[in-house]
């Protein structure tokens, strides 16, 4: 990662994303149809507008949906 | 606590449901409605449908302790078998208590695992940052040292960073200060300030939302251009 990769990062860390995003409970909410468009190789950051941005300044969401994408992602694949 | 040694007689669960005949993998047949009214069902099919969610749940949360396992090295076997155990009997709690909202958007299991891998999640990282002190006040502004870097771009980024942290001083309520230094600063997860605040996650990340647009407000007044919102 440049120093320029890693200045973003940092203000991407403490500002977070700049345009709407859906709250922590909204993406709770949205969750499981979020990684089954996802898997299904559908665009679901048209389809659920605001869950990314929020899982790029909410690293607990962030972290949830990983979980689910691959634990899903895993037990089709079992 | 749910019994998790039931022995479900899936064969007669799923003639119950679907026609099915001994077919024992009828149950998870992804007939999302099977779920629902099997949960909602007489006691015998409500518990076969319980153990079997139970134990759906039960290997979710051990995957998420899994892959947390650098979080949870000082926890013997035992322990974090516990901890996924209280994990599913957690998410199996809120299952239950939030039926009524699940809109069949997705397949009812990929509903479900979500509840067992937050519950596992959380519980982790709050296992992890037990008796760890956290630090609500100061900043601790983080350095961005580069010597590959031209003199200009470290003069530029140290003039953000000190306009940065002059504007955390300065337009933020001490309750923003106080949850932008934990979670951005500091990297506290927000689950254990939550814990620590008496808060919630959502209750935090609004404060945590709103201190970040003051932020982005002062520095663009203060000339500087900010543009993170690209995507990862």
């Amino acid at each position: 990662m440049s120093a320029d990769d890693r200045g973003q990062e940092l203000l991407r860390r403490l500002l977070g994303p700049a345009g709407p995003e859906v709250t922590c409970d909204e993406c709770f909410e949205l969750l499981d149809e979020y990684v089954e468009l996802e898997l299904a190789g559908e665009d679901a950051d048209r389809r659920l507008p605001g869950m990314r941005e929020h899982m790029q300044g909410c690293p607990a969401c962030h972290e949830d949906h990983e979980s689910l994408r691959d634990f899903v992602q895993l037990e089709r694949h079992s | 606590m749910l019994e998790t040694s039931i022995s479900p007689p899936t064969h007669v669960y799923a003639r119950t449901l679907t026609g099915a005949s001994d077919k024992t993998a009828a149950f998870v047949s992804d007939d999302e409605r099977d779920w629902v009214l099997a949960l909602r069902g007489p006691p015998g099919l409500r518990d076969v449908a319980l153990a079997e969610l139970h134990a759906l749940l039960l290997r979710a949360a051990r995957f998420e302790l899994g892959r947390r396992s650098d979080q949870l090295a000082d926890l013997s076997a035992g322990e974090v078998g516990d901890l996924a155990m209280q994990a599913a009997d957690d998410a199996l709690v809120a299952i239950l208590g939030k039926l009524d909202s699940f809109r069949g958007a997705s397949r009812f299991t990929t509903w479900a695992y979500k509840f067992a891998l937050l519950e596992a999640g959380v519980k982790a990282r709050r296992r992890a940052w037990h008796g760890r002190e956290i630090a609500l006040d100061g900043q601790s502004m983080p350095a961005l040292v580069d010597s590959g870097r031209s003199a200009q771009e470290r003069i530029e980024q140290s003039e953000l960073l000190d306009a940065l942290r002059h504007a955390i001083g300065s337009v933020l309520t001490p309750h923003q200060r106080t949850v932008f230094n934990a979670l951005a600063l500091n990297g506290v997860p927000i689950d254990v300030l939550a814990e620590r605040l008496n808060t919630t996650r959502g209750a935090l990340y609004k404060t945590l939302h709103d201190a970040r647009r003051k932020l982005r407000a002062a520095l663009a007044a203060a000339g500087h251009s900010i543009d993170v919102g690209g995507g990862t």
